[in-house]
């Protein structure tokens, strides 16, 4: 007849629920502490500029066409030397992206013949109806890098003709 | 009895219902955080510092929360039994002595307890009983099958272990030679009856999980099978009314259990003849009372954060076969103890803890061999 053995089953139970109430908490205190995500996180988009601070994006609808959700909406506009937002004949004059469609796949990431969007890190989108949702360029869009204009730049003539300026090995 | 006694006792059982519900809030919290923190996390702790406004802004949220009463619901019964909950269990607190010695207030001399009955236990014993009718007819008024299923079984559980919480009861009343609350607690002046009753005790903390239909017990509320149980369909307030019930009772059967048991508001054992026992500072007596009920409320929680729910028909059989005849022989032992004392020698005393915890031994290993029989037999 076993009579401890039962008792010490029991009592080992508790004691391992004790234990653990003297272990440290995992709980992460969510909005005052921060993980980092992983390298490869697929966030809310960010449209890229250059280093002198024309945009990245020519307008050609390629991310649109490239979305399984249809969230990308894009109209393209002619620039001109005067008024220049981003090197060669285009730009997006409008750039929607509607939070609610995108399911984050990144198509439109590698659909981008000029490396202008990107999905960022950031996973703190929240909107409380559904046209904020709709996310337009200016929130898009990345600020100006320090110490150049914003866009549409006065530039002179013939110095920003190709699209592409420079292509480097598509990376990751 | 002039007016101003009747204003007194008004005054008191005021006072101590809302410490009792202001308890329950915080027992809630309490529970919370003890559990969370067994489970790795940190429990609720925005609102306020440590989470302590956190109590109000839930009972915030359950005043204004929309109240549903099923069309098809017996509407008064529906409205009364969340009230014949929480008032049994508000109500058994008064017989619990807070303290001895009387103090002097505004010329009057008030005792810091309600009332000072001589069958104290009998008293805890009919309203325990009383506070079954409200979840059986909460169940049976809901006109859902889970509900009524809860309050059915919720019957079964209170009334098989109010037998053994009953018979553990009688071990403390032999063992102080009085059922009068304030008696028991000076019994234990020496020696907590814990000591002398060690399987009593155990079985009497056993019974109260199940009377106050807390984990491993908790069948009328089994969500897994019963949704909700007894309280399925009732939402805002009359649900936090169920709820205050069942925290209050937690409160109040740890109360008990302190003062049959655990001392009461007497001194723990190591303080007795300094300055911190009863005798010399009285007003110690609520405060070592509440350390003990602290104390036995944390035990419930970690019993709860251990155990998983045992089967219906177990927790019959455990009830019936198991629990109420080794109380039965409990009784039995103390009161052969007891007179034995008497009659040939002091020391007899002591058989009554080496036998009982003999008999405890021989329930556990009997269960497991069954158990195991049972066990075997499956494969």
């Amino acid at each position: 007849m076993r009579v401890i053995e039962p008792l010490i089953e029991l009592a080992r139970g508790l004691g391992t629920t004790f234990k653990m109430m003297l272990e440290k908490p995992v709980t992460v205190q969510y909005p005052e502490q921060k993980k980092p995500v992983k390298p490869r996180f697929r966030g809310r988009h960010v449209l890229k500029r250059y280093d002198n601070g024309l945009e990245k994006c020519i307008g050609c609808a390629l991310c649109a066409a490239a979305c399984p959700a249809d969230a990308i909406f894009v109209e393209s506009a002619e620039n001109t030397d005067d008024a220049r937002f981003s090197p060669g004949d285009r730009y997006a004059s409008t750039y929607e992206i509607n939070m609610l469609r995108c399911i984050y796949c990144g198509f439109c990431e590698d659909a981008c013949p000029t490396e202008a969007i990107v999905l960022g890190d950031n996973y703190e989108l929240s909107f409380t109806n559904r046209r904020d949702a709709i996310y337009p360029k200016n929130m898009l869009i990345e600020p100006a890098p320090a110490g150049t204009l914003p866009t549409p730049q006065k530039v002179q003539p013939g110095i920003y003709t190709r699209s592409v300026p420079e292509m480097k090995d598509p990376q990751d | 009895m002039d007016f101003t006694l009747i204003l007194e006792w008004i005054i008191k059982g005021f006072v101590l219902t809302l410490i009792l519900l202001g308890g329950f809030t915080y027992l809630t919290l309490y529970e919370r955080r003890a559990l969370a923190r067994i489970q790795s996390r940190i429990g609720p702790n925005r609102a306020g510092p440590f989470g302590i406004l956190q109590p109000i802004a839930d009972a915030v949220k359950l005043i204004f929360k929309e109240e549903l009463t099923p069309a098809l619901a017996d509407k008064l019964l529906f409205l009364l039994a969340p009230v014949l909950t929480v008032v049994p269990a508000i109500v058994i607190t008064a017989v619990v002595p807070w303290g001895k010695q009387p103090f002097n207030l505004f010329g009057r001399t008030i005792t810091p307890y309600i009332a000072d009955i001589n069958v104290g236990v009998l008293y805890i014993m009919s309203i325990a009983s009383i506070a079954v009718y409200g979840i059986v007819l909460a169940g049976w008024s809901s006109n859902n099958k889970y509900s009524m299923m809860g309050g059915l079984r919720s019957t079964a559980q209170m009334i098989s272990y109010e037998l053994t919480l009953g018979l553990s009861f009688v071990s403390a009343i032999l063992l102080a030679n009085s059922m009068r609350m304030l008696d028991i607690v000076e019994a234990q002046k020496n020696l907590w009856f814990v000591i002398l009753q060690p399987a009593g005790t155990l079985i009497f903390l056993i019974a109260t999980l199940a009377e106050v239909n807390r984990a491993p017990f908790d069948m009328p509320e089994a969500e897994q099978e019963l949704t909700a149980g007894y309280h399925t369909e009732y939402s805002g307030m009359k649900f936090a009314l169920l709820f205050m019930a069942e925290y209050t009772k937690m409160i109040a059967i740890s109360a008990i259990g302190a003062t049959l048991f655990f001392g009461g508001y007497r001194e723990f054992w190591f303080l007795s003849n300094t300055i911190f026992s009863i005798d010399q500072t009285p007003w110690l007596g609520p405060v070592y009372i509440f350390i003990k009920i602290i104390i036995l409320l944390f035990g419930m929680i970690w019993v709860r954060a251990t155990y998983p729910r045992i089967r219906y028909d177990r927790l019959m059989a455990f009830g019936w076969k198991l629990l109420l005849p080794i109380s039965l022989t409990l009784v039995f032992i103390t009161a052969l103890g007891i007179i034995l004392a008497e009659k040939i020698n002091a020391n007899f005393m002591w058989g009554i803890p080496v036998l009982s915890i003999l008999v405890g031994l021989f329930a556990v290993g009997m269960v497991d061999s069954v158990l195991r029989r049972k066990d075997n037999a499956r494969h």
